[in-house]
């Protein structure tokens, strides 16, 4: 007639004391070359991220102490904006975003690189 | 009840709920605790950028941040710029990382990543700290809010906002408030849009009047605080508290666990960032109109409200109250949904920590565990921080939620920094880097609510304290670490890798 009813299920959260990773052993920094690999991928996203983060202090971060040192900027006007009304207001947006766009671009290629040494070593 | 504040609670109702409904209506789907805590790891991008956009853009941005932009001119532009920023600097150093280590929480991430419950302990009240102190101004604004627009008490606005977020979260965890939340983001971005749409459609007809009183235009349009010097180091400071302290904040580490992978965390967080870069258009173009038609407010000291009153002032009549509607729904939906997530967030630790452990409250099987700890834990994390609003008010809505941000900034983003990209880190390293961090950007912020608040350049220092807290945290967890170098975690290394490696290669 009707389906049995199912069980009751407890439920519970996951088990947290589990140490990460230690059910991975092919793939950790004590074989030499995947330690090597590993190395290599993990210097190319630092590189990449401090190459990131200079740009965005270089291009945003400097502007307060060039308004500081030259105040006289802020009375410029741009399509009837002020300078800084348009740069913090408006244009920054856009360049964060390309900037986030190019560092997903680039991370992820540099995991591809990295995914297909890997598949090159296993074969 | 006079007629014309119908729209106001008619709108505010609506958004109420229309929230619970969105919240119940996917509770059938909301099972199990993986679901509560992270829905389930299932949410995919632009969903997820969607629910981080509703849940980030709270009320500080949906009204203060226009409201110092007419006070204060270009320097409060940092404001919405860091939050934004923040978002490019937590993709760049954290976003996939933060995924990949599978840990629920904060806190769970540095037991992983450290081995240490003393770590684990100090993360767990850290994040009732901060989310406690962004859940203060939520309640304040909401309160604000409500009698602005229909002449309410107080105390009425962050009472319902408190009811409705235990309701939300108690029912259905986080897989329901991502829908509410998603849905939040695209009503609050309505709500500023067509009002705004409205409003340059009457300024155009009124002939595109410039700003007024153009003598102090010059410290308006400088992006720079008063001051000089201090001014320039208060500037840099909000700049670093705000860079920094977004991926410190618990309710927004708390959704990168909800993404299927580390690349799908990083595609959310490059939508999230587009998301925010289109919000952040509206509050200077509020201020600007403000500028033009609302010196009336900013002279009465009404500038919170500036964003809710606008309408009425360009546009007398049924339609401005209209306007003023709306923009009420969006505002009190940017309370309701990130309070929702602040309380999830610290729900999720004091289930874990603290409710989950209490054994009177148990009955038969020893402890609390899962969704009944989480549900309790909701109703302490929404009670604390509402009864302090109600007893203290006027805490200062914007101000406040700097302070979580510096917070933030000083104790979780080195954490995760070093602790994602320096193997060398030590638990206590991590622990003497977290109590400089806390106590120096606590104690700094305690000095500033004391009855004689220090001047000059000390006073500065105190009242922005990122600037030095973060290199100071940064300092005593590199140097502590080094020092204890035989305590690094024999799993770091393994631990690391596993953070950087991409999905596909695991074995």
């Amino acid at each position: 007639m009707s389906e049995p009813r199912p069980t009751r299920v407890r439920v519970t959260g996951p088990p947290r004391h589990v140490r990460p990773g230690a059910a991975r052993p092919a793939l950790d920094d004590s074989s030499t070359l995947g330690g090597v690999y590993l190395g290599s991928l993990l210097r190319e996203q630092g590189r990449l991220a401090v190459r990131v983060l200079g740009l965005l202090v270089l291009l945003v971060g400097s502007l307060p102490l060039v308004f500081h040192l030259a105040p006289g900027l802020a009375r410029l006007e741009l399509l009837g904006l002020g300078l800084a009304w348009l740069l913090l207001g408006v244009l920054v947006y856009p360049l964060l975003v390309v900037m986030g766009w190019r560092f997903v671009v680039r991370a992820e290629r540099n995991e591809r690189d990295f995914a297909d040494l890997m598949d090159e070593r296993r074969r | 009840m006079t007629a014309d504040v119908v729209p106001g609670v008619v709108a505010v109702a609506l958004v109420t709920i229309a929230t619970l409904a969105i919240g119940s209506y996917r509770q059938r789907f909301s099972r199990t605790t993986s679901d509560f805590f992270v829905a389930s790891r299932t949410v995919r991008p632009a969903l997820n950028a969607s629910a981080i956009g509703g849940e980030y853009l709270s009320g500080a941005s949906f009204l203060g941040i226009a409201g110092l932009l007419l006070v204060f001119g270009a320097d409060m532009l940092w404001y919405p710029v860091g939050f934004t920023a923040g978002y490019l600097v937590l993709l760049v150093l954290v976003a996939a990382p933060l995924r990949r280590s599978g840990a629920y929480t904060l806190p769970d991430f540095a037991e992983a990543r450290l081995g240490s419950r003393g770590v684990r302990a100090a993360c767990s009240v850290l994040v009732v700290a901060v989310g406690w102190l962004y859940l203060l101004p939520q309640f304040e604004g909401a309160g604000l809010t409500l009698s602005a627009a229909v002449g309410a008490p107080r105390w009425v606005g962050a009472v319902v906002v408190g009811v409705v977020v235990v309701v939300g979260v108690g029912s259905g965890g986080m897989r329901a408030i991502t829908f509410v939340q998603a849905f939040q983001y695209w009503l609050k971005l309505t709500a500023l849009l067509v009002p705004l749409a409205v409003l340059l459609v009457v300024w155009m007809g009124d002939g595109s009047p410039g700003p007024v009183l153009r003598t102090d235009t010059a410290q308006w349009s400088l992006p720079l605080a008063d001051g000089g010097g201090a001014g320039l180091y208060a500037t840099y400071s909000l700049i670093v508290a705000t860079f920094l302290g977004t991926m410190g904040l618990p309710h927004v580490a708390v959704r990168f666990y909800t993404n299927p992978d580390g690349g799908a965390a990083r595609r959310t967080t490059l939508v999230v960032l587009v998301l925010l870069g289109v919000f952040y258009l509206l509050p200077p173009a509020y201020a600007l109109l403000g500028r033009v038609y609302g010196e009336s407010l900013a002279a009465a000291g009404r500038s919170d409200v500036m964003v809710l009153e606008l309408p009425r002032v360009m546009l007398p009549g049924m339609a401005g109250e209209l306007l003023t509607a709306l923009v009420t729904a969006g505002a009190f939906a940017a309370f309701l949904s990130t309070s929702s997530g602040l309380a999830v967030a610290v729900a999720g630790v004091l289930g874990q920590d603290v409710t989950g452990r209490l054994p009177g409250l148990a009955g038969r099987r020893g402890t609390l565990s899962g969704v009944p700890a989480f549900r309790l834990g909701a109703v302490i994390a929404v009670a604390v921080p509402l009864g302090v609003s109600l007893l203290v008010p006027d805490l200062g809505v914007a101000r406040s939620v700097g302070l979580a941000f510096a917070m933030a900034a000083s104790t979780f983003c080195p954490l995760l920094v070093l602790g994602i990209w320096w193997r060398g880190l030590t638990a206590p390293g991590a622990v003497a880097g977290l109590v400089a961090g806390g106590l120096g950007c606590g104690g700094a912020i305690v000095t500033t609510f004391s009855p004689a608040p220090v001047t000059g350049w000390a006073g500065v220092l105190l009242e922005q304290p990122a600037a030095w807290s973060v290199p100071l945290a940064v300092l005593v967890m590199v140097a502590v670490s080094l020092a204890t170098r035989d305590r690094v975690p024999a799993h770091a290394g393994r631990f690391l890798v596993r953070l950087h490696t991409p999905e596909s290669v695991r074995p």
